[in-house]
């Protein structure tokens, strides 16, 4: 079924991937964040409650829910990685932690610098920002758990089975979360059928999600190129490579 | 530089397979394993191994330090997967126990005495002993007076006798043995030695490890791994 | 031949290993004792602050000591060996890690029940709390054996496996944390907690049919 996918399993084949892919998540990221956050910043108009500083919500929304998103995509990568026992899938895991890792924490810093004017304090335990913590926390523990392990494939396939401990726990955590404490404001864009936000302010935010997910893009797979060659540099193709200074994504992607 | 290795596991086996036939064995073949390559640390320690354990033979499995003899005995025995390759053992349907595998690792608990540590062992397999056996068992290896000892209390030669004495335990098909004389005396190498030769001359196979020539009456079949940068 | 279950005998040797080392069990449930008593030191003996604070600090206290004992959990079995030997027996690895599992709660957690009714008194705890908490404790913390157990096996193999081990298991274990204090708060308002009861109750029996499969696949991978 998935028959396509197996030539990525070989790190070369993977490499030229990410080669190819890159362009078009580089050019995504720089556009949307570009457009989202100069149209969001300074064009659209300010909230009739909380003045301007509600547009801190072009950093802090993104984030936060491509935070949660790119867990889920972490945990696949290690499921795949697990059931068709794939050198690259862990690499890609690896590779996407750290970038999840961050995201979550400018979803908790922007949160709170945003919490600061709203509710006069940095830090509250409102539901959100708690499961936002919990999540920084499942991410620091398979970035952990993978540091551990001299012998890397070994340190892959245990953080792959945390991160899918993680992913089962993640609606489980969000859920008692939410019941322990349902402080925060009602959900704000997913409700698309009847918009509690006003259309002006929701377009630079779905530009500059998109722009998030170029970047998140970018980095994961700026990332994964550095864990294939750091991993493989004995073998013929990275030395080749490393040689010579022509760009190897021509030659592998077709 | 495998590929050498191969020829080396092939031309020493079909000798032994030569002499096993005079004494008119049927030599099945009990486990193989097929183009199996393991990589440890993204060190390629052996690629495309193929090999065969039949009844009535002794494979001596050499190599020097840190060439891959353990990764490839715990492989074989199934308790790590290979990168590639694939080891298939063979389903007798008279031997429900497949294989004694006796690793570096002794699996004694340090808090039971030797005769609980091998009751276990035995129930765990579905086999029934009773005290009175394994006391007999543990006499014939020289361990009088030290049954109802804690195993954590012996000194590392008795506790690899102790270890070994499964091997009595249960009717396999082939002993995979690690480095089964590390701290024997010389009396007991040469006890075990007679074991695995009666084992092996019974029709058992036996695939072992060890850094001293062994002092076997039967014809070895050598395999050598070497060492890969 | 009378026969014997492999599965019994593994519950039989490591029944008989936990009451050779009887210091050690205690070890952990003393550490629960003493967290508990440091917290009325700690915060002031005010009857109602130890009734308010009373579930959540039970609950911590006992996700610390497991925490603390869970770590030796498949520690002597990996270094000496004998999870090699279990893994290559005729026993399936998944119901073996299930009985060990379940015979680590047995000497570790039961006696903790039965020291309850000392930990109600020092916080100063009502009956229908107490209730409450007796049946979290016992839904919960087999919960905690098994899932602490799959991070245990996948550290089992490392040599300061420790700290490790808390940081991977307590945001797991928080979902557990706060339905069982709100379960005991419920009851300290006089409300019905059966609900959190049946949460507890539901990601038990989903851990009972996943982790063992789990803790199995992770030991596999320690013994790589």
């Amino acid at each position: 079924m998935f028959t396509w996918l197996h030539p990525y399993a070989k790190t070369e084949r993977a490499y030229a991937l990410c080669n190819t892919l890159l362009p078009y998540f580089f050019i995504t990221a720089v556009a949307g964040l570009l457009v989202g956050f100069v149209w969001g910043l300074l064009f659209a108009p300010s909230d009739y409650q909380q003045g301007d500083s509600f547009r801190i919500i072009y950093v802090h929304v993104p984030s936060a829910i491509l935070s949660m998103s790119t867990y889920v995509a972490m945990a696949v990568a290690g499921f795949v990685g697990l059931v068709w026992q794939w050198k690259t899938a862990y690499m890609s895991m690896i590779a996407i932690a750290p970038v999840g890792a961050v995201l979550t924490f400018i979803s908790l810093f922007t949160g709170a610098a945003w919490g600061k004017p709203m509710w006069g304090t940095w830090w509250i335990w409102d539901a959100r920002l708690t499961s936002q913590l919990i999540l920084f926390f499942l991410y620091l523990g398979v970035m952990a758990l993978y540091a551990a392990f001299s012998d890397k494939t070994q340190a892959g396939k245990s953080a792959a089975i945390m991160a899918l401990v993680g992913v089962i726990n993640i609606p489980i955590i969000h859920f008692s979360v939410e019941w322990w404490n349902t402080l925060h404001q009602g959900a704000t864009i997913t409700k698309f059928g009847q918009p509690s936000i006003a259309t002006s302010m929701l377009w630079p935010l779905l530009i500059s999600i998109a722009g998030f997910i170029g970047l998140i893009g970018t980095l994961s797979l700026m990332n994964l190129k550095n864990q294939i060659l750091r991993r493989e540099l004995h073998r013929p193709w990275v030395t080749e490579l490393l040689t010579s200074s022509k760009p190897v994504s021509k030659k592998g992607a077709k | 530089m495998n590929s050498k290795t191969h020829l080396a596991a092939k031309s020493t086996a079909n000798q032994a397979m030569l002499d096993n036939s005079t004494i008119t064995q049927d030599n099945k073949v009990l486990l193989s394993a097929q183009g199996i390559s393991c990589h440890k640390q993204d060190r390629v320690l052996f690629e495309d191994i193929s090999l065969t354990v039949s009844s009535g033979q002794l494979i001596h499995l050499l190599g020097p330090n840190g060439a891959g003899k353990t990764s490839l005995i715990r492989i074989l025995v199934g308790l790590s997967s290979p990168d590639s390759g694939t080891v298939t053992l063979s389903n007798s349907t008279s031997e429900p126990y497949p294989l004694i595998y006796l690793g570096h690792k002794l699996g004694l608990n340090k808090h039971l005495s030797s005769v609980e540590n091998l009751q276990f062992w035995a129930n765990m397999h579905g086999v029934v002993t009773t005290t009175d056996e394994l006391y007999l068992l543990l006499a014939r290896f020289n361990l009088v007076g030290l049954e109802d000892v804690p195993s954590g209390e012996l000194s590392a030669g008795q506790q690899r006798r102790v270890s070994l004495a499964r091997t009595q335990l249960l009717p396999a098909n082939i002993w995979v043995l690690d480095e089964p004389y590390t701290s024997l005396d010389i009396q007991g190498v040469t006890f075990i030695q007679e074991l695995i030769d009666d084992f092996v001359e019974s029709g058992g196979a036996v695939l072992m490890t060890s850094h001293q020539p062994l002092q076997s009456r039967l014809p070895v079949t050598d395999i050598t791994l070497e060492y890969r940068l | 031949m009378n026969t014997v279950s492999p599965i019994m005998s593994v519950m039989k040797r490591d029944l008989l290993l936990a009451f050779r080392q009887k210091a050690e069990l205690l070890q952990p449930l003393l550490f629960f004792v003493m967290v508990i008593t440091l917290f009325p030191l700690g915060i002031g003996p005010g009857p109602d602050t130890l009734q308010k604070i009373g579930p959540g600090v039970i609950w911590v206290a006992a996700i610390l000591s497991s925490l603390l004992g869970m770590d030796k959990l498949f520690r002597d079995d990996f270094n000496d060996g004998s999870l090699e030997q279990l893994q290559l027996s005729n026993i399936s690895l998944s119901w073996g890690m299930f009985v060990k599992v379940l015979v680590h709660w047995c000497v570790s957690f039961l006696p903790l029940l039965f020291i309850s009714p000392l930990l109600a008194l020092f916080l100063n705890l009502t009956t229908p709390m107490y209730w409450s908490l007796v049946f979290t404790l016992v839904l919960g913390t087999p919960l905690l054996s098994l899932v602490g157990a799959i991070a245990v096996a996948l550290t089992v193999g490392l040599q300061r496996g420790g700290v490790l081990l808390s940081l991977l298991l307590l945001p797991v274990f928080i979902p557990l944390l706060i339905f069982a204090t709100s379960a005991v708060e419920s009851a300290a308002l006089g409300l019905n907690y059966l609900p959190q009861i049946a949460i507890i109750g539901a990601m038990l029996c989903f851990a009972i049919a996943i982790t063992p499969f789990a803790i199995s696949y992770a030991i596999r991978v320690s013994h790589h």
